[in-house]
C-alpha cells in the first residue's frame, strides 16, 4: 500500500501526530510524508527518520497561513501525481478540514478518529470507537484513495534514523480557496513544561472553584515532575493560559499518567487526553462523566486529596 | 443577512446509543433531539438577524420524523426549516450527507451557512469543509467569536496553538465552537408560534443530488465489523475516607508510574 501522510509542522518542528502515523503507515507498506507551507523544504528531510522514503514539499505562499482549502488543493494535486492508495492525517483543527475537503474534491472515503490501522487481505482497515467509546467499529474504504483522520495520541513516532528523498512539487488553487484570508494571530505563550511533552500531566476543570486552587496542581506537578494542563471552561474562564488547554480545541495529549482534578469529562476535554496511559479522575461527583473512562475514579474533595499526595510524593524524595 | 443554518437529529443524550448489528448503522428508533452543539449555531445565526435583520432557515438530512427536532429550533426564532429526506439518502457517509445539504444550500443562496461543532452522535467534526467544498465557498471553523464588516466575515478560530483571526468574504461557510454563545431557550411565544412556521419536506432530486451518489449506494466507506471497546483494565474505585492519596501513590508506585 502507498500512502500519502500529512505532516503538519509549528514553528520548524513536526506536529507528534503525523509523525506517529507517518510511522505506522511505513509499517503498512510504502509511506510518502507531505510538508507544505513556508519552512516545508527545511524540515522535510527530517521525516526519514520517522518512517517516510520520499518528501514531498510546497511552498506557494498561498500555504502559508494555517487554511485548510489551499491545502486540499495541493494535496489533490499530489494524489494526481503520485496515485496513492491512501492519505492519511493525524488528527488536528487544520487536519481535520483539509482531510473533509479532500474527500469531497477527489470523492473519496473518509474516516476519522482511527485508533488503529492495519491491512488485511490487500485492504486498509481502520479501528474507530463509536458511541462514546462503547462500541469498536472496523471501517474500510470503497474504491481510492483511501483518506484517514488518525485520533491524536494513537501511535506514538518511532524515530529509526534515516533521510528521505526531498522532492518539491507546484499545485495551482481554485478561486475559493484562496479567499479566506488570516488577519492576525494570537499565540499564548507557555511557561513551564510543554503538556505535550510532560511524561506527567496534572490537570484542573471547574471543580478546583477558583483560579487560586491551580496553586494545588502546580506544586503536584512539580513533585511528580509533570506539567499542568486545563479544561477550556476553565482557560475560557481566564482561570489558566490557553497554552495549557487540553481538548478538541487545544492540546491533544498522550503522557504516560494524567491526573484529572476538577474536571467533569465532557467530550471536548475526552477528545483531547483518551490516549493517555493510566487516567486518575479526583472529582466530588460521583456521576460526573470522567468516571466512565478512567483507570483510577476518586470520588472526594481534590483540596484535601492533592495537598495530601504532593506530600507524600515530596517525602518519598 | 440570509442564513442557512445546518443541523442534525440525534439521539437524545438520555437514550441509550445502540449500533443496529444488521445495518450496522446507528439506531434512530428512540427518542431524539437536535444536536446539542448545533444550538449554538442556531443561537448565533438569530444574534446575527436580531442586530442586522434578514432570516434564518434550518437546513437538515435525516428521516421525515426530524421536523419534530426542527421546529425546537423555530421555537427558539429560526424562521423557516428545509428538511431533505429520502430512502435513497440512507446510509449516507460524509460524502453523500454533504452532497445532500449543499443541494439544500444552493437553493436557498444564503449570504452565510453555519455549522456547529460536532455531532453528537457520529463524532464527526468535518462535516462543514466538505459542504463548503461542495459549494465552492470560503470556510472557516472552530470559530469562538464571529463579526461582519463590509461583506466580509471575521472569525477567531481556536486551535491547538492559540487565536487565529480569518476574514472571509460572503457567502462563506462558517462553523462555529460551542464557546461561542449560550443557546436561548424558546420562549412559550417562540413554541406557539413555531407550529405554524414553514416547513418544507425535499427529496434527493429535488436538491439535485442523483439516488446513486447519496446513501449506501454513494458512501465510500464501509462498516466492516462490531467488536466490544478494548478494555482500559479493571477500574479502580476509590472513595475518599482520608486514605485516598495514599492510595493514588501506593497505586502510581506499583504500575511505575513515577
Amino acid at each position: 500500500m502507498k500512502s500519502l501522510v500529512y505532516l503538519e509542522h509549528y514553528h520548524g518542528a513536526f506536529e507528534k501526530g503525523g509523525l506517529g502515523v507517518l510511522g505506522k503507515a511505513a509499517s503498512l507498506g510504502e509511506a510518502t510524508g507531505v510538508v507544505l507551507g513556508e519552512g516545508a523544504s527545511g524540515i522535510a528531510a527530517g521525516a526519514g527518520a520517522f518512517g517516510a522514503a520520499k518528501v514531498y514539499t510546497c511552498e506557494a505562499s498561498e500555504l502559508t497561513a494555517p487554511l485548510p482549502q489551499p491545502r486540499v488543493d495541493a494535496l489533490a494535486t499530489l494524489v494526481e501525481n503520485t496515485g496513492a492508495d491512501a492519505v492519511l492525517f493525524g488528527a488536528s483543527v487544520l487536519a481535520a478540514d483539509v482531510a473533509s475537503g479532500l474527500a469531497a474534491r477527489l470523492d473519496a472515503g473518509l474516516n476519522w478518529d482511527l485508533t488503529d490501522l492495519s491491512v488485511t487481505d490487500g485492504g486498509l482497515v481502520g479501528k474507530r470507537p463509536a458511541l462514546g467509546d462503547t462500541v469498536v467499529v472496523d471501517v474500510g474504504w470503497k474504491g481510492g484513495p483511501k483518506i484517514g483522520l488518525v485520533r491524536a495520541g494513537s501511535f506514538d513516532p518511532v524515530e529509526s534514523g534515516g533521510t528521505a528523498e526531498v522532492e518539491s512539487f507546484d499545485t495551482s488553487f481554485s478561486d475559493f480557496s484562496t479567499l479566506a484570508a488570516l488577519t492576525g494571530q494570537t499565540v499564548e505563550a507557555s511557561s513551564g513544561p510543554s503538556i505535550e511533552d510532560a511524561d506527567i500531566i496534572v490537570a484542573g476543570g471547574r471543580g478546583l472553584g477558583s483560579p487560586e486552587a491551580f496553586t494545588l496542581l502546580e506544586e503536584l506537578a512539580a513533585a511528580l515532575g509533570g506539567a499542568v494542563g486545563a479544561t477550556r471552561a476553565v482557560v475560557d474562564a481566564g482561570w489558566y493560559p490557553y497554552s495549557t488547554q487540553v481538548g478538541q480545541t487545544g492540546k491533544s495529549v498522550s503522557p504516560r499518567l494524567y491526573i484529572a482534578c476538577g474536571i467533569s469529562g465532557a467530550i471536548q476535554h475526552k477528545v483531547g487526553m483518551q490516549g493517555s496511559g493510566t487516567i486518575i479522575a479526583i472529582n466530588k461527583d460521583p456521576n460526573a462523566p470522567i468516571f466512565d473512562f478512567c483507570d483510577v475514579g476518586v470520588v472526594g474533595d481534590l483540596h484535601q486529596i492533592v495537598p495530601k499526595l504532593t506530600e507524600l510524593v515530596r517525602s518519598r524524595g | 443577512m440570509k442564513i442557512a443554518v445546518c443541523v442534525k437529529q440525534v439521539p437524545d443524550a438520555t437514550v441509550h446509543k445502540r449500533i443496529d448489528p444488521a445495518t450496522k448503522r446507528l439506531d434512530r428508533s428512540g427518542e431524539a433531539a437536535l444536536n446539542p452543539t448545533d444550538l449554538n449555531a442556531v443561537e448565533e445565526a438569530l444574534r446575527i438577524k436580531e442586530a442586522q435583520g434578514g432570516e434564518v432557515v434550518l437546513v437538515s438530512l435525516g428521516p421525515e420524523r426530524a421536523v419534530d427536532s426542527l421546529r425546537k429550533a423555530l421555537a427558539m426564532g429560526a424562521d423557516r426549516s428545509v428538511l431533505v429526506s429520502d430512502e435513497a439518502a440512507a446510509g449516507s457517509d460524509l460524502l453523500g450527507t454533504a452532497r445532500a445539504l449543499a443541494g439544500a444550500l444552493e437553493r436557498e443562496s444564503a449570504d452565510l451557512v453555519l455549522f456547529g461543532q460536532a455531532s453528537g452522535d457520529g463524532d464527526g467534526a468535518v462535516l462543514w469543509a466538505a459542504v463548503a467544498e461542495n459549494l465552492g465557498r470560503p470556510l472557516i471553523s472552530q470559530v469562538a467569536a464571529l463579526s461582519f464588516e463590509d461583506g466580509e466575515a471575521h472569525g477567531k478560530r481556536q486551535t491547538e496553538h492559540g487565536y487565529d483571526t480569518i476574514s472571509a468574504p460572503l457567502p462563506a461557510v462558517v462553523a462555529v465552537s460551542d464557546a461561542i454563545n449560550e443557546p436561548r431557550y424558546p420562549s412559550l411565544k417562540g413554541i406557539m408560534g413555531a407550529k405554524t412556521k414553514p416547513q418544507e419536506t425535499l427529496s434527493l432530486t429535488d436538491v439535485g443530488v442523483e439516488a446513486g451518489s447519496a446513501g449506501e449506494a454513494g458512501a465510500k466507506t464501509t462498516v466492516l465489523d462490531l467488536g466490544p471497546p478494548p478494555s482500559r483494565g479493571d477500574q479502580v474505585k476509590i472513595e475518599d475516607d482520608g486514605s485516598a492519596a495514599q492510595k493514588i501513590l501506593d497505586l502510581v508506585v506499583e504500575r511505575k508510574l513515577l
